[in-house]
């Protein structure tokens, strides 16, 4: 055996080949059967792509690295069912990319974030943390508040996403820019196709306090805000044995 | 991409003399490619709608402009010539200048960030979003892995495959290519953090157009390796380039797999993973995983199996042991991606794949410290004497608790308390500042006297002093993230008598003030230590060299190979 592996140490050709089939199994073998296994994803009511400002907010949260400090995965275990809520569903991550799970809580985990705060105390938290949780170390975003938002490529943006697998339909591609500013303009009302397109649990309104104009702060409040919210526990039944896996 | 004024200072006396003729074929080729790329740059950056990428176009024009202007100047003056009776050591010269200077950028924004942590209020700008944790994280990361860890890895890769081979390294100019092409991939990097261009992919952050840029240096790197590998005039490939090559290939296939992507425009920063939620989470662990096992690992052990035995004078201790677990190695890292995704919803079979291959990784880990610590059999007496020596050793020893650490922490109930804590950062630093750190410090050491032709370092005593510093930062810096962790995690499940949680999450944030300044001093002590290291690594480069003593090294004669013989 030891004199077979002298053919290795004297044709490079035959290392590299060797090193390569070695280091393909692994991934091969844990990663390929992800994508074809319908069991991979459970199968849940609710989850929709994101609206355009939403995936706006979401691109404003990969900028500024926030997946560095905070997670969006909730474990189930008892703490962390209770200090955050139901456990995270592969379902409920299936159109982001990429995925924000996260790595480490340097702050507290945001699967469930939505709907917890209000509008003005994220408001207020992105701008200045410590004005209101005195021992938070989370930096200041207070330009986000200053900045509009560049939509120039949403459309381009919601596309690109299409391309990747995300189910945006041509309506919502080609409304891209409208229902953006639609989302953020809480009197435009039932004229606006936006609830068609996404839903009527949309939550439409001026998210970052100034009416005026659309912010990066907009965007994101918004993104952070329907975090977690899509699918409806109350009819999802997690003991089921198609939902155990 | 100034090659030729680097290259000024450090040539060779052979290539100055040389007579003026037609410039080499590989330089050639360099310089037309080079200036397609200034061309297209230029393009790129003039018609872009995005500012992002407009930004990014002004860089990669300096970048390329400039690497053209200096070659014009550069073949006008007939410096491309290289001198085959001769190693190219005029790169890994460079490599070592980049390596250090990276070390500190990376380290310096590493005690940055700690330090934010403990005082937010004193290091957090509310108008200069671009100094937030959340930017400069991926900068120190990346600074420390690619830039400081990279430049090692390249330089002494190019050093060792020589020496090896006894052959001059492949390629002509483009080993210069590499090293530049891979600076201007860190600089693209870095700037783009603090631009907040990212990916979002925990060390695969840069985006579409850099990763793309990465992949030709990175096949330009392989070919340069494999080609001094086939002109070599030994008989066997020496075991330090088996890992050596498993290191760039793995590489390669990690980082084009995980980064994937479809981006916004063709003139657009902005790309979108190809793959969404649970598949991409095992994707980018799968790399995230294997960027430790295949950089920080295979490449490292690399340099342990070169430089530990030409420093201790004794071979490597079992030929067999090194075949052994360099193919086990190299088979089971590639599974354990899956552990850093335990409880989550990765399906559960893959978790259990992940965490038995893992701690299966343990034998396979240690197979190599014991190779490596075993190779100082009857020199142990240089620990004492040789603080080079002294740091290799505890460098190896670094390796072997993390490679134990990491298999308990990635079995399922351990993980289920350290995830997400400061635990893990800890478990981190100390393979990344005890292992290749210390190695490569040592490989430093060893090196720069050799390339420089000097008799000895300046002073062994600085080397002394930043041995026992920045020990004891890493110990600080360990324990404390330890403290801190196992704290936080057990905060977070702690119950009342009555069945309610003990703590809020911001009482765990509060509850770790005191580990975050430790942690800052230890990272700050470590810093100190490089400081030290690079002021005795100039005043030794400024030292006489002994009388006829001649930069470039002629290549030896071929040998019977360093393995042991069994």
């Amino acid at each position: 055996m030891w004199k077979k592996h002298q053919n290795l140490e004297k044709n490079s050709i035959w290392l590299v080949i060797g090193i390569l089939i070695v280091v393909s199994i692994g991934g091969l073998v844990e990663i390929s059967p992800l994508f074809y296994l319908e069991s991979t994803v459970e199968k849940v009511d609710g989850v929709r792509p994101y609206t355009p400002l939403e995936q706006a907010g979401r691109d404003i949260y990969v900028r500024e690295g926030c997946y560095v400090c905070h997670s969006q995965m909730v474990r189930p275990l008892r703490d962390e069912v209770e200090r955050y809520g139901h456990y995270s569903l592969a379902a409920e991550s299936m159109y982001d990319h990429p995925f924000q799970w996260g790595s480490k809580r340097t702050g507290p985990d945001l699967a469930r974030v939505g709907g917890k705060y209000s509008d003005s105390w994220h408001r207020d938290h992105l701008v200045d943390p410590r004005s209101v949780v005195p021992e938070s170390n989370m930096p200041p975003y207070r330009f986000l508040a200053d900045k509009d938002l560049d939509y120039r490529a949403i459309e381009a943006r919601l596309k690109a996403l299409r391309k990747v697998g995300v189910p945006y339909t041509d309506a919502q591609i080609q409304n891209a820019k409208l229902d953006l500013e639609t989302q953020v303009d809480p009197y435009a009302g039932e004229k606006s196709g936006l609830k068609q397109r996404y839903g009527a649990k949309v939550a439409q309104r001026d998210f970052d306090g100034d009416p005026s104009r659309i912010t990066e702060l907009d965007a994101l409040v918004a993104y952070l805000q329907v975090l977690g919210t899509m699918v409806d526990f109350r009819t999802y039944k997690a003991e089921d044995p198609e939902n155990l896996r | 991409m100034d090659w030729a004024s680097l290259n000024r200072p450090f040539g060779s006396m052979t290539q100055a003399v040389a007579p003026p003729e037609d410039a080499p074929f590989d330089a050639i080729l360099l310089y037309t490619f080079t200036g397609l790329l200034a061309f297209g740059s230029i393009l790129a950056t003039a018609f872009t709608p995005d500012p992002a990428f407009r930004f990014h176009g002004y860089v990669m024009i300096a970048g390329f402009v400039s690497a053209f202007l200096l070659m014009t100047v550069g073949l006008g003056s007939g410096r491309f010539r290289s001198d085959p009776t001769r190693y190219n050591d005029g790169v890994v010269r460079a490599g070592v200048i980049a390596t250090m200077f990276w070390a500190i950028a990376g380290l310096a924004a590493g005690v940055f960030v700690a330090a934010q942590l403990a005082w937010p209020n004193l290091l957090y700008f509310p108008e200069a979003g671009w100094l937030n944790f959340g930017r400069l994280r991926p900068l120190h990361t990346s600074a420390v892995i690619f830039a400081f860890g990279g430049n090692a890895l390249i330089a002494t890769s190019f050093y060792v495959v020589q020496r090896t081979c006894k052959t001059r390294l492949a390629g002509g100019a483009w080993p210069w290519f590499v090293f530049w092409g891979y600076q201007l991939f860190i600089v693209l990097a870095a700037t783009g953090y603090l631009a907040g261009i990212t990916q979002s992919r925990e060390y695969a952050e840069p985006e579409w157009y850099v990763d793309l840029w990465l992949t030709i240096v990175w096949v330009a790197y392989l070919l340069v390796f494999l080609g001094t590998i086939w002109k070599r005039k030994e008989r066997h490939i020496y075991v330090a380039n088996w890992f050596y090559l498993a290191f760039i290939i793995t590489i390669a296939m990690l980082h084009i797999v995980n980064n994937l992507a479809m981006p916004v425009g063709l003139l657009e920063a902005k790309s979108y993973s190809a793959f969404a939620g649970v598949q991409d989470a095992l994707t980018q662990w799968w790399y995230g995983h294997n960027a430790v096992g295949f950089f920080l690992t295979a490449g490292f052990l690399a340099m342990m199996y070169y430089f530990v035995p030409k420093r201790a004078e004794r071979p490597v201790y079992s030929y067999r042991l090194s075949i052994v677990h360099f193919w086990s190695l190299i088979f089971i890292y590639i599974w354990a991606g899956p552990h850093h995704l335990h409880f989550t919803a990765l399906p559960q079979w893959t978790q259990t794949l992940g965490m038995t291959f893992s701690i299966m990784l343990w034998m396979p880990s240690w197979g190599g410290m014991i190779n490596g610590l075993m190779t100082l059999s009857g020199a142990w007496d240089k620990v004492r004497t040789d603080p080079v020596i002294r740091m290799m050793v505890v460098a190896i020893a670094f390796y072997g608790m993390a490679t134990f650490e990491g298999p308990l922490m990635s079995v399922r109930s351990v993980n289920a308390l350290s995830h997400y804590t400061d635990w893990t950062i800890g478990h981190v630093h100390s393979g990344a500042l005890g292992w290749n750190g210390f190695i490569t410090f040592a490989c430093i050491y060893c090196l720069v006297p050799w390339l420089w032709k000097k008799e000895r370092l300046y002073s062994t005593a600085l080397v002394e002093w930043h041995f026992w510093i920045a020990t004891t930062g890493v110990l600080l810096y360990i324990s404390s993230m330890w403290v801190s962790g196992i704290m936080e995690g057990l905060m977070w499940r702690e119950y009342t008598p009555q069945g309610y949680l003990a703590n809020a999450f911001v009482e765990t944030v509060a509850a770790k003030h005191i580990p975050n300044i430790i942690r800052t001093l230890g990272g700050l002590m470590f810093l100190a230590g490089a400081v030290i290291m690079s002021y005795n690594l100039w005043r030794t480069i400024r030292m006489p060299s002994p009388a006829k003593a001649e930069l470039e090294t002629p290549i030896a004669a071929p040998a019977p190979a360093l393995v042991a013989a069994e």
